[in-house]
């Protein structure tokens, strides 16, 4: 596998998070850095967020519905942060 | 139904006389935030921070905003390459050299054509490029377009009057945190003579979002 597949964790951690539920546990290809943005779990508290790096991953539709795809090889991209992030042959 | 005349006269006092319903007046006493606002506001102005004509201006500003910016920026791209090569490298600082900002957020602008299709949602709420395109349509907003075009999104499509062949891709491209996007339409057939202004008429707020193609020229 190449460095540049990445499984969202399959995280459920309470409160505000921008990770959407559908592509949690999903495994995909990094499309594009983003650079660092602040992080959206400690702003929405009011708390000095931390920089985070912001990737745009790129699923595709099979992977994120199964056998329920529409179209199997269309895709769907989304801005994950990195603390969402691991390797795909992570244990 | 409004414009059905049944004999149920008390069904009737709730619709003009035209057969519409009445919208209700906004009479009643302000909300929490509405005060909060008008409270804020009011410091603001008595501290010297902010005048008055800086808020109208402000307000102002942002309701002048419309697709017809975005329109613009999509037609400079179809009559110069180097334009469109610098939008899809860097669409923030491509809409700069037009005016326009995309303040902290950042812009992401993909391209159309007859082998890809991007559509743009955000499942999460209502992300939207509004520095280019004013506000959002309210169908853009709704659970029904956000929950079912990440997953039948070919159906979504041809409910909008766009049915894609096979040998197109889509690209679903949910807007989940710090980008918004842009989608740069396929410039139609038979626009070659076709100067900027007039290119810029048939470039439509949804073949932006990526749910319509540009208009064909008349």
């Amino acid at each position: 596998m190449s460095e540049h597949h990445v499984r969202v964790k399959d995280w459920f951690p309470p409160g505000h998070v921008r990770t959407p539920f559908f592509l949690r546990g999903k495994t995909g290809v990094i499309e594009r850095e983003l650079g660092a943005f602040e992080n959206p779990e400690q702003r929405a508290y009011r708390q000095k967020p931390d920089m985070r790096k912001l990737v745009r991953v790129r699923f595709t539709m099979v992977e994120v519905w199964g056998e329920d795809a529409e179209t199997p090889t269309d895709t769907l991209d989304a801005e994950i942060y990195e603390h969402w992030l691991e390797p795909v042959n992570a244990t | 139904m409004p414009h059905d005349h049944h004999d149920h006269g008390h069904e009737h006092d709730h619709l003009s006389p035209s057969g519409h319903p009445y919208q209700p007046d906004q009479d009643h006493p302000l909300t929490k935030w509405q005060a909060m606002e008008i409270a804020m506001r009011e410091l603001l102005v008595e501290k010297g921070i902010l005048t008055r004509e800086e808020i109208t201006q402000t307000v102002e500003a942002m309701d002048r905003r419309s697709p017809a910016d975005g329109a613009k920026v999509v037609a400079r791209a179809w009559v110069d390459p180097d334009y469109k090569a610098r939008l899809l490298a860097d669409g923030s600082a491509a809409i700069n050299e037009m005016g326009f900002h995309a303040d902290a957020m950042k812009l992401v602008v993909l391209e159309n054509t007859a082998d890809v299709h991007n559509v743009v949602v955000c499942t999460l709420c209502s992300c939207y490029p509004r520095n280019l395109l004013g506000l959002p349509p309210d169908w853009y907003k709704q659970r029904a377009y956000r929950s079912r075009v990440v997953k039948t999104p070919r159906a979504v499509l041809s409910e909008f009057g766009l049915t894609l062949p096979d040998t197109t891709q889509v690209r679903v491209h949910d807007s989940t945190a710090d980008m918004r996007y842009l989608i740069l339409p396929a410039r139609p057939e038979g626009t070659a003579d076709m100067d900027e202004t007039a290119l810029a008429a048939l470039i439509n707020r949804d073949s932006m979002i990526g749910v319509a193609q540009a208009s064909a020229p008349e």
